[in-house]
């Protein structure tokens, strides 16, 4: 396994392709430095969500795939989908029913933070950044849509992923607070210095982005 | 070796375990039943290959009529079951009427077999609790009329007995089903195009959801074409079906009639597959009835009167069924209760009194033995499923369709051989034996009940968490289980309903030594008191009853702050 | 089939007594180097009674025994606690619903070469079980119930059926448990005018239709019913003693299946089905859908009031001629494995005390097969004392004890009866 290496900071992906029986879905090469989001645009069945699911490890065994990643210079193509320190988000929040606002939280947290009182702290603390102080109790199918995204891009931030997947993760939400959620996940996502992939369809969220956009064909690249 | 790939290696036999454990016990009791159909039976001195048990068999006087009986059990009952499911799930979806049905049918289902038609027995004999209500005020009968009912020539009681029991059963697998076909959607779409509540479901949603059920309906239909308690209690007797025609010949004193009953098992076997294919044909036939009415463009917007219909006759079975359980629940209690009286003239607690201190052993080996077989039976399922789940494979359904096969071929072709190939190996008569025994139903009634739920589970829940850094273990444990823990329940308390209702297993394989409600109601069923029929129905409805409370109740006060983990959400 | 079963008996094997006694002597050898005393400790002799005792001490009985009736459970349940008191064995009663059952297994067993630690160590039985078992080798090969302590009380003398069991003799193969004889009963708050014989019976028929029903052979108490019409009806009685040839059959079926087709179009239901057994006769006059029923243990219609079943003006009758009776046993299957302890409880169960308490219409009410004159004064007290109740006919009242015909009349009354009635 390659020694990470600090002139290689960032996500790369070299000559990724991904096959559907035998029909070509994606054939790209890309790098995406720490604090830049690449937003990745196609129309739907063009393969940009089985990109995302082949970089974090669950792609379903009907297609093949093939190419490396890199995450800072190690790379993870091998790697158990845990162990590849990839955060994702989805169009839909996807917090855990059975557990609290504070469970789903616990659960992102990284394992590294030890003590029951230094988690909670953490927690609060990741809370209070989402103006969301006092939620740990609280029933996520309570929230509104806007506070759910936000408790799941925290979430995602505890586990302290090295880099950022989103899969249209605004697409569900309405317009204003669209607007808003996107500035917020953008805003840590560069805070953190993450290199961030975006999925869309929305020139919107291409736009708001202001990276480089990727456009895919329905037939590939 | 990663350790998810480790991980998936653990589990990987669970499959094979599975199939191993349904399906061994089937075909090796099934070979136990060839040989002695075809003449060999060596501790009878019959050791020469011959056709003889057939010729014997196929000159039984009224076997035609036995035949044509079974097949019509299986097919009409089964089909007027499908009727009732569908005229209320057409009619009535989305509606008041149907929440409550579902809430009323579901601890239906834990409910034998035999109480429901010693129910239905009482509640329509010609000296039955009806008649009594209105006799002699309305009809001026002191003594019962005598007609021909239970037991008529062309099977009606057993018939309408069999189908308020399976209706049940499929409107509870249909309801599961709905959700993954988005049946909501696509009726609402066929109403706005102008048809009618009930064309719309029928062309919309019928045929999905059919998909989905058949199987369940292929193994009502076994069940229906092979059963052995009900057609004893509310079927024709002359000539009776060809199930009890052959537990009468299995059970004769002269022992040669064992190989006639073995030729007859093998026969049972041909008239189940038999049905199986009419009712195939028939599902062609009407495939492509209901593809030239789609054809014809009419909307059937005046549904009314089948909307309604299919209301009352639901409606009715279900009364049925409870009132033939409240008959049996009040001659537990009764004192001398003579015709035409509408109420016993005592009641007392007698009966009971009296049999509380047998109850304590039987109760606890249905116990242990429901428990052992349900948590294996859990255990196994929930291995294969996620070892589907690691894989990330979808399921071949023809994997599906094995699941079905303990439920298809009738008991009493398989039992008695496997009895045999227990004792030869020695194994027969203990614990494990017995478990064993009812794991080959109870393992596929788990699967089937919680393979849905399991599949239909957003699988992106397991691909965030293992992005949060969390391994298959730590997914399994901490999200899957977890958010499935109602269906699982479920699962568990379906299964564990299974095992108590098992009578013929328990006794052939427990040589009689695991003595369980069941059996000690079917022994005790044999001297005919209705008071202690009564009473131990009312007590092997008991413990399956408390499993499904569990069931319902730990995941309710677990979840009482979990919006999103309420049934009607999931 | 029956044919068939007749022609088994020559060919026959008994493999299973050589290799047994190859064993036994193998394992003499093996036991005599270390202790040369208990050289036959496979070997049973139960004229040591004392030995048998001991043995038994600590076994467990698995009596599988009828379970339908739970006055006779809870006798069991008694015989069991004193057996586990006085001789330290512990009795299971394994309930069956059809000994035609418990034969399965005992041939299941011994199809898989089960020779030793057989799950039946006691079979209540009589009959046909009981020929069935005889005839296939499935017992416990040798005569003992003659040589049980209590065998001496029996009443050998005056009751032939206690070691004749339809017809076929027991041969000490089992041993005699109680007595049975058919007896009918009424509800004589509404009958009054009694049959008191086969014919008297269809006339009452063609009286009160609808009103009568016998089980459907071959129920046990269904073909009884054919057996003692048959028995009134033949030229004699003494040919149905006799094996049926085709001539004797044909004398008594043509007069017993007139007699039928006569009776059938007033029987309940138009004879168009019938019920299922003794209880489902029971139920039927119960629910007063029929006025006559009939049984095999003179006390059900007493136990049936005592249990509320029946209303308390229920009574008993008997026919003028007398009846079919007989009797039934216990026995021991041939790889059982307390054999020691089937044979104490065997003992006990004809032991004065036990069959005292049998007879006793408040706990069950089979008759005994005593000889009460055998009986000291104390035991003979026992019985003495016993109220038979309302419904139950005294010895006098009962009549005459008719004997089982030849069990080859069966077989023919029973598919002859199948073939004409069984489908319509």
């Amino acid at each position: 396994m390659p020694e990470a290496d600090t002139s290689k900071a960032g996500l790369q992906l070299e000559e990724i392709n991904i096959k559907l029986a035998g029909h070509a879905l994606i054939d790209l090469s890309l790098s995406v430095s720490p604090g830049e989001i690449v937003t990745i645009m196609g129309p739907s069945g063009s393969g940009k969500s089985s990109l995302l699911a082949y970089l974090c490890g669950f792609l379903a065994p009907d297609f093949r795939a093939g190419g490396r990643i890199l995450l800072n210079g190690k790379d993870i193509t091998s790697l158990p989908p845990e162990q590849r320190h990839l955060g994702i988000l989805f169009q839909d929040p996807l917090l855990f029913p059975h557990l609290s606002v504070a469970g789903n939280l616990a659960f992102g947290l990284s394992a590294d933070c030890k003590g029951r009182q230094k988690r909670a702290q953490t927690i609060a603390g990741a809370l209070a950044d989402i103006n969301m102080d006092g939620f740990e109790a609280r029933d996520p199918a309570t929230l509104s849509g806007g506070q759910k995204a936000r408790v799941a891009l925290a979430r995602v931030l505890l586990s302290e992923p090295k880099a950022l997947l989103l899969d249209e993760p605004f697409s569900k939400l309405d317009a204003d607070l669209r607007a808003q959620i996107r500035s917020h996940v953008f805003g840590r996502a560069r805070q953190k210095g993450l290199p961030t992939l975006l999925v869309t369809h929305d020139e919107m969220d291409a736009e708001a982005a202001g990276g480089r956009i990727i456009r895919l064909d329905p037939c590939g690249l | 070796m990663t350790n998810t790939e480790k991980g998936s290696l653990l589990f990987r036999p669970a499959p094979l375990l599975a199939l191993l454990l349904m399906l061994g016990p089937i075909l090796a009791g099934l070979l136990g039943v060839l040989l002695p159909a075809f003449g060999w039976m060596p501790v009878l001195g019959q050791e020469r290959l011959t056709l003889a048990p057939f010729s014997d068999l196929f000159v039984t006087p009224g076997l035609l009529r036995s035949l044509a009986l079974s097949l019509a059990s299986g097919l009409i009952a089964t089909c007027l079951a499908v009727l009732l499911t569908i005229g209320l799930l057409a009619g009535w979806s989305d509606t008041r009427l149907l929440r409550s049905m579902q809430q009323l049918i579901s601890p239906l289902l834990s409910i034998p077999h035999a109480a429901t038609a010693l129910g239905f027995a009482f509640l329509f004999a010609p000296s039955g609790w009806l008649v009594r209500m209105i006799s002699p005020d309305l009809t001026g009968w002191s003594r019962p009329p005598d007609w021909l009912f239970p037991h008529d020539p062309f099977g009606l009681a057993m018939i309408i007995g069999l189908t308020i029991k399976e209706m049940p059963f499929l409107l509870l697998v249909s309801l599961a089903a709905l959700p993954q076909i988005e049946a909501g959607k696509m009726a609402t779409a066929a109403r706005t195009l102008g048809y009618g509540k009930v064309a719309s479901w029928l062309y919309a949603v019928w045929p999905r959801l059919y998909r989905q059920i058949r199987l369940p309906v292929f193994a009502t239909i076994a069940y229906a074409s092979s059963v052995v308690d009900v057609a004893l209690i509310l079927g024709p007797t002359n000539p009776p079906t060809l199930a009890v025609q052959l537990v009468r010949w299995m059970s004769d004193p002269d022992l040669s009639m064992r190989l006639l009953a073995s030729a007859g098992a093998l026969l049972q076997l041909v008239v189940t597959l038999a049905a199986l294919a009419l009712w195939w044909l028939a599902e062609r036939i009407l495939s492509h009835l209901i593809a030239h009415a789609i054809g014809t463009g009419r909307r059937f917007q005046k549904d009314g009167v089948i909307r309604w219909l299919g209301a009352l006759f639901n409606i009715a079975a279900v009364v049925i069924m409870l009132s033939g359980l409240a008959g049996l629940a009040l001659w537990s209690i009764a004192g001398l209760w003579c015709f035409p009286d509408a109420m016993p003239v005592t009641l007392t607690l007698q009966n009971w009194m009296r049999h509380a201190s047998m109850l304590s052993e039987p109760l606890l080996n249905a116990l242990l033995i429901g428990l052992l077989s349900t948590l294996i039976g859990l255990l196994v399922t929930i291995a294969c499923l996620e070892t589907e789940c690691r894989a990330h494979r979808t399921p071949a359904s023809r994997s599906l369709s094995i699941l079905y096969w303990p439920l298809i071929v009738p008991q009493v072709a398989f039992l008695f051989g496997l009895q045999l190939i227990a004792i030869s190996l020695d194994v027969a008569y203990s614990l494990w034996s017995v478990v064993l025994s009812h794991l080959v139903f109870v393992l596929p009634y788990i699967f089937l009940s919680l393979g849905a739920p399991w599949r239909a589970l957003d699988p992106r829940f397991a691909g965030i968490a293992a992005s949060l850094g969390h391994g298959p273990w730590s997914i399994l444990f901490r999200i899957r289980l977890p958010m499935l823990l109602r269906p699982i329940l479920t699962a568990a308390a379906i299964g564990f309903a299974v095992s108590i209702g098992q009578y013929l297993a328990t006794i052939l394989m427990g040589g009689g030594r695991w003595e369980t409600i069941t059996t000690e109601a079917v022994s005790l069923s044999a001297g005919g008191n209705r008071r202690l029929i009564g009473l131990y129905a009312m007590l092997q409805m008991l413990l399956p009853f408390l499993g499904f409370l569990l069931a319902v109740g730990v995941p309710h006060i677990l979840f009482r702050n979990r919006r999103d983990m309420a049934p009607t959400n999931r | 089939m029956p044919m068939r079963r007749k022609a088994d008996n020559g060919r026959k094997k008994k493999p299973s007594r050589a290799t047994n006694l190859m064993r036994l002597a193998l394992s003499g050898l093996v036991a005599g180097l270390a202790l040369p005393a208990v050289a036959m400790s496979g070997e049973l002799d139960v004229r040591d009674w004392p030995s048998v005792l001991e043995k038994a001490r600590g076994q467990t009985v698995y009596f599988h025994a009828w379970g339908g009736g739970e006055r006779i459970n809870a006798y069991i349940d008694w015989a069991g606690k004193e057996l586990s008191r006085r001789h330290g064995i512990t009795l299971k009663h394994v309930k069956v619903s059809d000994t035609a059952n418990v034969v399965s297994q005992i041939i299941a067993e011994k199809a898989a070469g089960k020779q030793t630690g057989g799950s039946v160590d006691l079979v209540w039985i009589n009959g046909e079980n009981f020929a069935s078992l005889k005839e296939k080798g499935l017992l416990l090969p040798m005569s003992w119930a003659p040589d049980l302590p209590n065998y001496r009380f029996a009443d050998i003398a005056g009751k032939p059926t206690l070691t004749t069991d339809f017809t076929v003799p027991t041969d000490g193969l089992e041993s005699p448990w109680g007595m049975a004889q058919l007896s009918f009963y009424y509800d004589s708050a509404i009958t009054s005018d009694l049959p008191r014989s086969a014919t008297e019976l269809l006339d009452w028929a063609k009286t009160h239709p609808g009103r009568f029903a016998y089980p459907k052979p071959p129920d046990f108490l269904g073909s009884t019913f054919l057996k003692q019409v048959a028995l009134e009806l033949a030229p004699d009685p003494s040919l149905l003693a006799k094996p049926a040839t085709d001539e004797r059959y044909k004398q008594v079926a043509d007069k017993l299946f007139a007699y039928l087709d006569a009776l059938h179009p007033y029987l309940w239901r138009k004879a168009k089905a019938f019920p299922d057994n003794v209880s489902s006769l029971k139920n039927l006059l119960a629910d007063g859908e029929t006025e006559i029923a009939f049984t095999f243990n003179p006390s059900d219609a007493s136990a049936a009031i005592a249990n509320q079943e029946l209303p308390d003006t229920v009574r008993s009758f008997s026919f003028e001629m007398g009846t079919i009776g007989n009797s039934h046993f216990v026995a021991i299957p041939f790889n059982a494995n307390a054999r020691e302890g089937a044979l104490v409880l065997a003992d006990f169960l004809l032991s004065p005390e036990a069959q005292a308490r049998k007879q006793d219409p408040a706990i069950w009410g089979d008759p005994t097969v005593l000889d009460l004159d055998s009986l000291d004064e104390a035991d003979k007290a026992r019985f003495d004392g016993l109220d038979l109740g309302v419904a139950t006919l005294k010895p006098d009242e009962i009549g005459p004890s008719l004997p089982e015909p030849h069990a080859s009349w069966m077989e023919r009354l029973e598919k002859d009866w199948t073939t004409r009635y069984g489908v319509q």
